[in-house]
């Protein structure tokens, strides 16, 4: 009864409004929650400051901790408390299956906009034909290496994981014999989270392994493949990489990279303006290239990162909010993020962009690395994604670190998933 | 005074302690502060010593978002924290350590099992409440979650205190017809300032430091506290961790902490006089 | 002398004085504490799921424990009472608890003792200690990993400089010193909350008693265990169950420090990953509820076999 009063006097309110502002629609002050690095805040009103003035409508950005566990955590709290003081959420690339219930659906809204993205990403936002989320920029990681190392040593740029590892020994034992101590040969991210699912679907994808669970939902992860790849990669930690690489997340492989102790790096594109920075060991020294394949593999992979908008079925304004997403989700928005943020475009034609080619001319070239982008098991594993994944890098860890080998460790994985999957993710 | 070669020894080998102690206590914090000077590529090298004094990353972090405003909110938080949880905790031990009545001990342990309930645990039916209450967003909301990690740990610290203060400094005050009220204020809190004190810096420096209420609890950047404010310092990108600034910060909300260990210190040393009365 | 009726109507008058000051507390103790935990244990024997908050349906015991019947035939248990990753949590937390407690407490008290006696910049050293304490934990566990980390960390540059180790060990990272070093952390972090409570329960032994000690010509040692010992005891037990409290539920530390470690993942950590990263709400809360009876066990067990005094009958 009360809650019907209240919302008639509301459209009641709402009515008046409308007809004293008369054709003029309300002003809507929207919340857009996202994890701030840099100076996103300051890049954020930029963005928007465009549709601000267009629509009259305005939006404060709610800054989270960069860590993106503690968003999850935190949205997921707010999600369920059916918080409508956010508006629109930002959300990691693997997210979306696991919080579409509270997200409201922008096919029709987007019905123009998704086909100018690339179809892998609109794919992965989509969960049984909603989409949940509109991508606003994406990232991919690539293979670093030491241009000037190489050449001294007169070493090709690895193409095949066998290869990398072969370089990185020759290139190690040489540097080390010069009495350069502190040198390794391949740094990477082999701490027990999130990143390290990505590292080694990398090596799986790339063996011809698969990806964990197939998008058809069927548990691929126990193949000889799989066992091959993960067989190559427990042998790098002690000999080409650091024994604490099995602790390193993005951070601290950089720190070894940036103070010109590693042959090889594998990360995202972040540490490609950083490396070059003025303080930088290895300024100059360096390039990117494709991770490499291996087992006779054709072709790389390179797992898909990037983040998305999605506007909150508890927001009391969605019509300004839609309309915020799909600016930011648009081509205009985008290119200026690319400029002024350098962050990876999602719609494809950007990457012909003349602007761009010339105000950022690395970003072109990630294009190639983009193209092999393999997404996560995120959306046919559903809301047990992040279990999957737990489970995956466990796994994964446990053989790097000598507990169990591949082929153990890959078969108990398979055991644990099929259990989790039961009669269906 | 002269002094024998044994009593030299033992004199010396009390000061190698404390320098022990103090290296020990202080040495990350002045690895922190080393790292607060250095700035880009110089945060991967390892030094023992000043190598750099950069004051860049005190700038960044000075003038950045909010950042002096969530330290004025944590104080204020903090504040109001030790505040409620010494006016609650003094009139409750009393009546828990003077008064007997049926209960009592089922009530101290009642209070300690509040304690024993992991915070992530109590997020959810909190942020229903806080809701429920219209706190949201608002210092209030901090305040009043954070009474269940300092409440019940006050209560047990001043009961144990207050227990232990013989009875006769009571019996002359109710002999003369004081009310209960006037025994704790007039008998009781001059002598329990040591562990007034000393609880109220804990719980001080718990709020202080809390984090996931306060996340969880604010949405605003002007509501948030000092330990929110230092996880959302950030690099330029999602995986870069700006060690210069955070540490930077550290030392910012640090800082304040130790000027209220020195300015209290005092007080603590007057627990002196409470064990005068009893001997 | 007492008049009788007197001395009665003064004792209700205390008793209901009593009750008034009692009552503010009680009040924002249940709201804060009794009503979420209720919810908690209520969560717990439904499916809720975070998606749906107020949408779950009683399920009993399921979450605990739960037999189920194959096509085949055969019985398989479920719930988290037959949990692997749970009874690990369980172990990982107590080991954590008990080690790290005895230490500070060990710790605690000889820094009190130190900081008890009368020696210059006392003040100094007194808020020198407090340092570790006063740094934020999710910031101090940063520094920590920072200074623990196998290529660029201090700990292991000095441990190699004065020939303890021969190379940098990767600490975070192995199974066999992750342990190690959350247990290191926290004792560095929290034995100044140990040392101050000790310090005040010292500060109240009364100073006659030592100079009485020491004209009589007692040896030091035997004034700590007869003498010190004995009266810092009560709050010395305080302290204890507080501190092994605050033990049973760690959580900030481990997860910044080594968040996926299983070596290290204590019950607080792996409920929280079920209740939010894990979509199983109701499953989390069932270990949420297990872990507040356990340490109510652990507790209960202490005061008994400690003979801490609750109620201080006796003493007065």
């Amino acid at each position: 009864m009360k809650s019907l009063k209240l919302i008639s006097i509301r459209s009641f309110l709402a009515t008046l409004i409308l007809s004293i502002g008369g054709s003029m629609a309300s002003a809507a002050e929207l919340r857009y929650v996202s994890g701030a690095v840099g100076n996103a805040i300051e890049v954020f009103q930029t963005l928007v400051k465009p549709w601000e003035e267009a629509t009259g409508h305005s939006v404060t950005l709610v800054p989270m901790p960069a860590s993106t566990t503690d968003q999850f955590g935190q949205y997921r709290l707010w999600l369920a408390a059916g918080n409508a003081d956010i508006d629109l959420y930002q959300t990691d690339v693997i997210w979306a299956p696991q919080l579409a219930d509270q997200f409201i659906d922008l096919t029709e809204h987007a019905q123009d906009l998704s086909p100018l993205h690339f179809p892998s990403i609109i794919e992965s936002q989509t969960v049984d034909g909603k989409l949940v989320a509109l991508p606003i920029f994406t990232d991919a990681p690539a293979l670093y290496y030491r241009k000037d190392l190489l050449e001294k040593h007169g070493q090709p740029v690895p193409s095949t994981w066998e290869q990398l590892t072969e370089v990185a020994q020759i290139v190690q034992d040489a540097e080390r014999s010069e009495g350069n101590d502190d040198i390794w040969g391949f740094v990477w991210q082999g701490n027990a989270y999130e990143g390290l699912t990505c590292d080694a679907l990398e090596w799986v994808k790339s063996f011809g392994g698969g990806q964990i669970v197939e998008p058809d939902g069927t548990i691929s992860i126990n193949n000889p493949q799989a066992i091959a790849a993960l067989e190559l990669a427990s042998t790098w930690p002690g000999t080409i990489s650091p024994p604490g690489v099995l602790a390193y997340q993005e951070e601290e492989a950089r720190g070894v990279w940036q103070t010109g102790n590693a042959v090889f790096m594998r990360n995202w594109p972040y540490a490609y303006s950083l490396g070059n920075g003025d303080d930088s060991a290895v300024k100059g020294l360096f390039d990117v290239t494709t991770l490499p394949t291996g087992g006779g593999h054709d072709t790389s992979a390179a797992t898909l990162g990037g983040w998305n908008v999605a506007v909150s079925k508890y927001s009391e304004n969605q019509e300004a909010a839609i309309s915020l997403a799909r600016y930011l989700a648009g081509p205009e928005a985008q290119k200026t993020r690319t400029l002024v943020a350098s962050n990876l475009p999602t719609i494809i034609s950007l990457y012909e962009d003349e602007d761009i080619a010339r105000e950022q001319p690395i970003i072109p070239r990630w294009k190639d690395v983009f193209l092999q982008a393999v997404p996560r098991p995120s959306a046919p594993t559903k809301i047990k994604y992040n279990e999957v994944s737990a489970k995956f890098w466990s796994a994964v860890h446990n053989t790097l670190s000598g507990d169990g080998s591949a082929a153990e460790n890959l078969e108990l994985l398979e055991f644990e998933l099929e259990e989790l999957k039961g009669s269906g993710w | 005074m002269t002094r024998t070669p044994w009593e030299w020894t033992k004199l010396i080998g009390f000061y190698a302690l404390v320098v022990v102690i103090v290296v020990i206590s202080i040495f990350p914090f002045y690895y922190a502060i080393l790292t607060s000077f250095k700035s880009g590529t110089a945060i991967f090298e390892i030094n023992y010593f000043p190598v750099d004094f950069s004051v860049q990353n005190y700038i960044t972090v000075m003038t950045g978002r909010n950042f002096v405003r969530s330290v004025i909110n944590s104080v204020y938080i903090s504040g109001f924290t030790v505040l409620l949880a010494l006016f609650l905790a003094v009139t409750a031990s009393y009546a828990l350590s003077r008064v007997r009545f049926r209960g009592r001990s089922l009530l101290l342990i009642t209070i300690l099992g509040v304690s024993m309930f992991p915070q992530i645990a109590v997020l959810a039916g909190l942020f229903e409440l806080i809701r429920f209450l219209g706190i949201y967003n608002t210092p209030w909301a901090m305040v009043l979650s954070y009474t269940i990690f300092t409440l019940p740990f006050t209560v047990w610290v001043l009961t144990t205190f207050m227990r232990d203060l013989p009875i006769e400094i009571e019996e002359a005050a109710i002999i003369d017809g004081a009310t209960p009220w006037n025994i704790i204020t007039k008998v009781f809190m001059p002598l329990l300032w040591p562990a007034l004190v000393t609880t109220g810096l804990l719980a001080f420096i718990g709020a202080w430091n809390e984090f996931l209420f306060a996340l969880t609890f604010t949405i605003s950047e002007t509501q948030r506290t000092v330990p929110v404010a230092i996880a959302l310092l950030s690099g330029a990108s999602e995986q870069e961790i700006p060690w210069g600034p955070i540490m930077a910060a550290s030392v910012i909300v640090t800082v304040p902490l130790v000027i209220l260990v020195l300015i209290f210190q005092r007080k603590i040393v007057a627990g002196l006089t409470a064990g005068g009365v009893k001997g | 002398m007492f008049d009788f009726s007197k001395e009665l109507d003064l004792e209700a008058q205390r008793r209901r004085a009593a009750f008034y000051f009692l009552a503010p507390m009680i009040i924002a103790l249940f709201c804060v504490a009794a009503w979420p935990l209720l919810r908690t244990i209520y969560f717990s024997f439904t499916d809720t799921s975070l998606t749906n908050l107020y949408g779950g349906e009683w399920i009993g015991f399921d979450n605990y424990l739960q037999r189920r019947e194959l096509s085949s035939g055969r019985v398989i248990w479920r719930g988290t009472l037959v949990d692997p990753a749970w009874w690990n949590a369980v172990w990982n937390t107590v080991r954590f608890s008990v080690i790290s407690v005895f230490f500070e407490t060990v710790f605690g008290l000889g820094i009190a003792l130190v900081l008890n006696a009368e020696f210059r910049g006392r003040g100094w050293v007194r808020a020198a200690i407090l340092i570790p304490w006063a740094i934020p934990t999710i910031v101090s566990a940063k520094m920590w990993a920072w200074m623990l980390n196998d290529q660029f960390g201090i700990i292991n540059d000095i441990l190699v400089r004065i020939g303890i180790l021969e190379r940098g060990i990767a600490w975070t990272a192995s199974i066999d010193t992750a342990m190690t070093a959350v247990l290191i952390v926290d004792i560095w972090k929290t034995t100044p909350f140990m040392a101050l409570l000790c310090l005040a329960g010292l500060q109240m032994i009364p100073r006659d008693i030592y100079e009485a000690a020491k004209i009589d010509g007692v040896h030091p040692l035997k004034v700590f265990w007869k003498i010190t010992l004995p009266l810092v005891r009560p709050a010395l037990m305080v302290a204890v169950i507080f501190r092994m409290l605050d033990a049973l539920r760690i959580f900030d530390l481990i997860y910044v420090l080594t968040p996926n470690s299983k070596a290290t993942k204590t019950m607080s950590v792996i409920s929280r990953e079920n209740l939010i990263d894990f979509d199983k709400f109701a499953y989390g809360s069932a270990q949420s509820t297990l872990l507040f009876a356990i340490i109510a066990i652990f507790v209960s067990l202490y005061i008994w076999l400690g003979k801490v005094n609750l109620s201080g009958e006796g003493n007065q």
